[in-house]
């Protein structure tokens, strides 16, 4: 039995030695199901265009003369007349990790088959996704209208303000939006059977919250790169 | 193997790792409303963003239960972005100097090619 030790080194998983015979048996190397590896390696293509994107935003900040404007002060909304810095980002901050919590139930009810649960979590995590945008197009709509701000210029200072801004949250709101309707979709066919009749698998839920996880990281990266910093 | 069979965790662990997320995001809140600044700041700022990052890939994304082989493939390439950031700083400081040594209007003379050749 020559195939033993490689075969032991695979059903390790968790070691370095399951990682090389993994990628060394000639033939599949992610023991996972393959729309899982698909939507991971999405995910890590994904991680370099905002990678490039945060750091695109960082080398412009880093290199302008004129002031970058005080985004406490720009993203503060008026509560009974006194402003609360960085309110409307804070509060699309915990919407997006209670979607991210709901959406984490939501695999963990559709691995135990229990539909109805898994559809309304999703449905759940899809309505905080959209009232996110809609947060999303009043803080951009509030930029644009009363602050003057365009992606070539911008009345607060630096120019550049404008264009990495609308870049990057335009962008990541774009990916919250596509994750909105990925996860109706899946959800309505959670609901009518579409899995059932296909050998009962909710795997499809997994990735498609891998998706949504996703884009709460991409957002706990802006909000501190962009926000906060 | 892996896949469906494992994942079958409490829901304990989500409920705790979604508090976790809530309370870290509040210290990040709390690092600008209270207006901390300087080094401070921005230690504390990537501190609560990498714990969060942490917690999300590991638990909720299921990356601590997924085989070495996919964790390598994912986790170890993001890890060379840290080139690419110090040569964009390297790039950008250098702009900002030009920008200084040509596009200043104004008295100000940088001082940091001091040679002592002049004098």
């Amino acid at each position: 039995m020559s195939d033993a030790p490689m075969t032991e080194a695979v059903e390790a998983g968790d070691t370095f030695a399951g990682a090389v015979a993994d990628y060394s048996a000639d033939k599949q190397a992610f023991h996972v199901p393959w729309g899982k590896a698909m939507m991971w390696i999405f995910l890590l293509s994904d991680t370099f265009i905002f990678s490039t994107f945060l750091i695109g935003y960082m080398t412009v900040r880093m290199s302008v003369q004129d002031p970058w404007p005080l985004t406490s002060e720009v993203f503060a909304l008026s509560m009974g007349g006194e402003p609360i810095p960085l309110l409307l980002i804070a509060i699309m901050t915990f919407i997006l990790i209670t979607s991210s919590g709901t959406m984490a139930m939501a695999v963990n009810m559709g691995y135990r088959k229990e539909k109805e649960k898994t559809f309304w979590l999703m449905v759940a995590t899809a309505v905080l996704g959209a009232s996110f945008v809609g947060m999303q197009m009043f803080e951009w709509t509030k930029l644009i209208v009363d602050e003057g701000v365009r992606p070539w210029y911008n009345p607060m200072g630096a120019a550049q303000f404008g264009s990495a801004f609308f870049m990057i949250t335009g962008f990541h709101g774009l990916h919250v939006t596509g994750g909105v309707i990925y996860l109706l979709v899946v959800a309505f066919r959670v609901k009518n059977g579409f899995y059932e009749r296909r050998g009962n698998n909710y795997e499809i839920v997994e990735i498609a919250g891998l998706y949504w996880h996703f884009v709460d990281l991409v957002w706990v990266f802006i909000f501190a790169f962009f926000y906060l910093w | 193997m892996s896949g469906s069979e494992q994942n079958q965790h409490p829901l304990s662990i989500y409920y705790s790792v979604w508090i976790l997320l809530f309370v870290v995001s509040g210290f990040s809140y709390a690092v600008d409303y209270f207006q901390l600044q300087g080094t401070l700041r921005w230690t504390l700022i990537l501190v609560f963003m990498f714990v969060k990052a942490y917690f999300i890939t590991a638990i909720f994304m299921h990356m601590t239960w997924e085989r070495k082989a996919l964790q390598l493939a994912i986790l170890l390439p993001p890890v060379f972005v840290v080139i690419f950031i110090g040569l964009m700083a390297i790039e950008s400081d250098y702009t900002f100097l030009t920008r200084v040594e040509f596009f200043t209007e104004s008295d100000f003379v940088p001082v940091y090619h001091n040679s002592g050749a002049e004098h």
